[in-house]
Formats: C-alpha cells, structure tokens, sequence
C-alpha cells in the first residue's frame, strides 16, 4: 500500500504528488487492518483448528489434549450423516424456495411496472415493509400464526372446512420457505423494477408499434434486458440459503422432524457448542464456506457471460 | 393479463349492431365483436383489473403478519387466545407495553439500547471505512491496487454467517468474548461496501473537481473531508442504512459471542424470551409487544430513508 505511486496513461489521478501515498495509506489501512483481523485471521485459525481434534486423556481426569488428526475431521464431518443431510434439507428448500421467491418478485415488478398498476408507489411500499421486520422476528411472528390457538391463519382454514398442520414433516418445508418469500420478495421485486425502470422507453414503444402484447413485451422485451439483476439476486439468495439459520432454528423446536441439525449452520452450531467439537465445526465452517463461494463465484461467472453473449 | 394476448389476431368483420354480449360474458369473447380500438380498450380494462386484483392479494399477504402483530400486541394473554385473530380483545396495549419494559429490572430497555449501539456506532464506522476504502480505490493509482481489488472482491465471496465461528475462536483465543467488542468489530468490515463506494464515487466524484482543490494547495485529506465526503452523502446513508439493518437484524453473531444477557441486542433477547413460551405461555404478550416494538425503528429509518436504500439497491443490482 506504501508502493510508490506509478504512472499511469489514464490521468483520472495525477501521479507522483507528494502527500498521496500517505494517503492511499490512509483510506486503505483501516479497512484492510480490520480485513485481516475479522476475515483472514480467522479463516486462518479455523483451518488450523480443523486439523486438530481434542481427545481427553487417561480415565478424562487429566483434561484434554489436542492432537493433530490431517484431514481426520473432514472425512469425519463428511461421513456424519447429520452433516451430509443437512446439505440435502438446503437443497429441497432450494427448489421451492427459489423458483418461488424469484419468480413472484419479478411477476410483481413487472406487474407494478405496467401501465395498468395503480397506487404504484404505495404497493411498493407495502410489499417492501416485511424486510424492514427482522427475520428472526419474521420467523417468530409466523410461527406464532402456524401456532394452533393463536394462529388467524388455521382459523380461516378450519372455517373453510379444510386441516392443517404446519409443523407436521411433510407441510414444514413449505412452512420454512413461507417465511423467507415473505421477507423477501419485496425486497428483490424492489431491484426488478429498479432494473425495469431503466428499459429504454423506446425499446418498449417499438415493441407497442409492432403490436406485441403487454405480456409479450414484459416475457420478450423487459425480462432479457433485467437479466443481470436477476442472476445477482440468484446470486444473493444462493449465498443467503447455504446460511439459513435462525428460521429453521425456531420452527425445529415446534416441528420435531427437522431435528437439531437440519441445516448446516445448525450442524456447525450445535458441534461447537453442543458437542464442543471444534475441530469437526471448524472443518464443517470451512467446507461451508467453499459451498457458498464456489456458489457465488460459478453464479457471478454464469451472469457475466449472459451479458456478454 | 391473458386478454392482451389476442390483439394480434385477425379481427372479425362484427356486424353492425351484434347483440351485446352477455354480462359476465369472457371478455376475449367480447373483443372479438368490437372494433379494433374498442376491442383493446376493454382488453386492457380486464387487464387492468387483473394486474390490480394479484397486486392487492400480495400486499394483503405482506401485510396480514404485520397487522396480526398490531393487534396481537394490545391484547390480554386470554384475548390472545381467546379471541379472533383479527378482533380486538380488551384493549392492554400500555400494560403489555409495561410488562415488556418492566421485566427483570428493565432489561428490555438495556437491549434496546445496545441494539442501538451495536447499529448505530457499528454502521457509522463501517460506512466510513469502507468510503474511504472505494474512493481510494477509484481516485488513486497505485501499485498492488489490481491485486487488492481482487482480494476485497473474494472477500465478498465469504458467506458472513459462516465466518461467525471462526471469527468466535478467534475471539476466545484473544479474550474478547462476550465484550461488546465481540459483535461491533466483525461488523466494521463490508467489502461489498467498498465494492458499492467505489461505485459511488465513479458516480458522485467528477476527477475535475478534486484536480482543482490540488491546484489550490488542498491536502489529499481534506480534499477528501470537504469537497470528496459531501459529495458522496447519498452513498455514505446508503451504506449506513444497510449496515445498520443488518447489524440490527444480526442475530448469529450475538447468540455465539454473547452469554451476559446485559450485553444482548433485542432480538437476541425477544429469542431467549421465546425460548420460554412453550413452557411459560405468559411470555407470548412479551415476546409480541417485544417484537412490535423491536420493529418500530428499522420501519422508521426505512421510511425516513426511503430514497437511499433505493439508490442503494439500483447501485448494487443494476451495474
């Protein structure tokens, strides 16, 4: 950061004065002082961790020791069958929660930037408000409406003559993904119709001219050219899923069949403090935060080459 | 919307003075007896309905929990159970807001306040870090600049949650847990916030501008503090309000970091709350008052703010 200044043909910053290096120095120390303490540190330390285990010694009066176990607590958190399971419950969540999410913020904003939507603003706004609401108070407040007793919700369905049980193993999944939609499909239908917004006009008018329907010109016209938007939301939502946490948590004290570990953070969570294995929750943490990196590496790569093609 | 598919068809010859259709009739069907004008017109009527009627269902569905809440919140524990969701019991609203604040000495009061600290202090130092940060990195040539882009941009690769238990070890090696430095410090660092201020400043910054405070002798400095800072203002509340949200909503960090219920922001302490309630069915009243009024804030900075985190949306996705 203290390098001297090179030259550059550009000009947008005029090279060599004295004083700028002090100043590179300057803004960029904090930042990247804190970026090794909070980032790199500790995925330092926690690669480390991960190679070591604890084993107590003699009859467990003497302590523990720690001893190096080479790749011993990968294998042992990839072979645990809580670990790979929870991998599988992210997934199924995945193939509901995405479609769904995704595709009911886009209908929205294409919905709202139509000529036939009114109260725009308005309409906005409300879908927006449920992000303002922390999610795991989100959580709460929907758990308290699947809640028999409490719940306005099942009262509506018992009225309709209908049964359900939103805590039951087959209905919870949907449960889950409930919560999440409702936090943020507004929040994503806010970027879609951002991104609608700066459509050419005249793009859309030729469409008119040629006399393709509203909903063609939305599928055909409106729908390629947010594409970017679109894949960083992906992006986001993917990134955001592999570390769901605190909704699960919440609705697994209610609906026993999700157990304690059903999503990875679960996993890692309850084998550093639970099992006070940090050595597996370290190797856990880390082959998480590959999943979700590579994750986000593959989808920023994919955007990219959509928007060059 | 499936009316508006038509129009691209042929239109019939209509006679003239075709009976009228039916009421209720299909409105494609009733197109396709009018001519071509007032055929669309209607079209895009039914459309309108349409568009509008799917509007209202998903602002009810956003709205339904919320409104719940409200309601739920003036209720007595038997109200809360006894009565309809959407029907107002005896109105208790000042006495459940009592027994949240009045419980175990007050507590609530002290987590709301951390939560502010927390969101507050956190937010204001990490925005301005990460300003710094990306306007250095857009107004400055220097060596290594390509290769420390890259390393904030693989920073953004690093799921936050993930890195809690790492950063929790850490911690507990240095002894900084269960502090209040343990949850404000890993929210200091945003690298997608510098990514974002180096967007701004390519944006709010002309070069011009700032090559003439040089000319009249201003330090790198100050140009930054008086001329580069105001002119980033809209990027700087951007920044803050997204860092304050999720400071705000960070409830991971705390559960690991923390154990001293005195240092808990308020949704780790509306969790512990709930933790009671299946046992302790009194605690409902305090967990639905404690979230309505744990709510409240962030509602207030997204109304007040509205057009930052706009801004701050279209910046991030529209690139």
């Amino acid at each position: 950061m203290a390098a001297p200044l090179t030259r550059t043909a550009r000009g947008t910053a005029p090279v060599g004065r004295p004083g700028q290096g002090r100043a590179v120095l300057v803004f960029l120390g904090p930042f990247f002082l804190l970026f090794t303490a909070v980032l790199i540190l500790p995925v330092a330390y926690a690669l480390w961790m991960s190679f070591f285990t604890e084993r107590s010694s003699g009859l467990g009066f003497g302590g523990t020791e720690r001893v190096f176990s080479g790749l011993g607590n990968y294998t042992k958190a990839l072979g645990d069958q809580g670990f790979t399971s929870s991998f599988l419950h992210v997934a199924a969540y995945c193939a509901v929660y995405i479609p769904v999410m995704i595709g009911a913020a886009l209908a929205l904003a294409l919905l709202v930037d139509s000529a036939a939507a009114k109260a725009k603003r308005l309409v906005q706004f409300a879908v927006f408000m449920p992000h303002a609401v922390p999610g795991l108070i989100a959580a709460i407040i929907w758990t308290y409406l699947y809640t028999p007793g409490l719940s306005p919700v099942l009262d509506w369905i018992e009225a309709a003559g209908g049964h359900w049980d939103f805590f039951a193993p087959g209905s919870v999944l949907p449960s889950l993904v409930n919560v999440a939609a409702w936090q943020w499909i507004g929040y994503n239908m806010i970027i879609f119709f951002a991104a609608l917004q700066a459509v050419p006009r005249e793009v859309i008018e030729a469409g008119v001219m040629d006399g393709a329907g509203q909903l063609r010109i939305a599928l055909q016209i409106k729908l390629p050219m947010i594409r970017s938007a679109v894949f960083l939301t992906l992006l986001f939502t993917c990134v955001g899923v592999v570390q769901i946490f605190g909704e699960p948590m919440l609705l697994s004290k209610r609906a026993g069949s999700m157990g304690s570990d059903w999503s990875p953070m679960m996993f890692i969570h309850k084998a550093a403090f639970e099992r006070h294995d940090y050595g597996l929750a370290s190797s856990a943490t880390l082959i998480v935060a590959l999943v979700a990196g590579t994750l986000s590496y593959v989808v920023t790569r994919i955007g990219k080459r959509g928007d060059s093609a | 919307m499936s009316t508006q598919t038509a129009p691209s068809a042929p239109p019939e010859d209509a006679p003239a003075g075709a009976p009228a259709p039916a009421a209720g009739a299909p409105t494609a069907r009733q197109a396709e007896r009018k001519p071509a004008g007032k055929r669309r017109r209607s079209g895009a009527m039914a459309s309108k309905a349409v568009v509008n009627a799917v509007l209202l269902v998903a602002v009810l569905y956003t709205l339904m929990p919320l409104t719940w809440l409200l309601i739920a919140a003036t209720k007595s524990h038997a109200d809360l159970f006894g009565t309809a969701g959407f029907a107002f019991g005896e109105f208790r609203f000042f006495d459940n807001l009592r027994a949240v604040f009045g419980y175990g000495d007050g507590i609530f009061g002290r987590w709301l306040l951390n939560s502010l600290l927390y969101s507050v202090v956190g937010s204001l130092a990490s925005s301005l870090i990460s300003l710094a940060a990306g306007y250095c990195f857009d107004k400055y040539e220097f060596r290594g600049k390509g290769a420390l882009f890259g390393l904030v941009l693989t920073g953004t690769l690093v799921p936050t949650i993930v890195i809690t238990l790492p950063q929790y070890l850490l911690a507990s090696e240095v002894g900084i847990v269960n502090t209040y430095w343990s949850v404000l410090i890993p929210a200091l660092v945003n690298p997608f916030g510098v990514y974002l201020a180096r967007v701004f400043s390519e944006g709010y910054v002309p070069g011009e501008v700032l090559e003439a405070a040089r000319i009249d002798g201003a330090s790198e400095l100050r140009v930054f503090r008086s001329i580069s800072l105001p002119m980033l203002l809209p990027g700087f509340m951007t920044l803050f309000l997204f860092s304050f949200t999720a400071s705000w909503n960070n409830f991971f960090g705390p559960l690991v970091m923390l154990n001293d219920q005195h240092l808990y922001p308020a949704v780790l302490g509306i969790y512990s709350w709930n933790q009671m309630v299946l046992q302790y069915p009194e605690f409902y009243s305090l967990v639905i008052t404690g979230s309505l009024v744990a709510v409240v804030p962030l509602a207030l900075a997204f109304v007040g703010l509205q057009r930052f985190w706009r801004s701050g949306l279209s910046a991030g996705a529209v690139k």
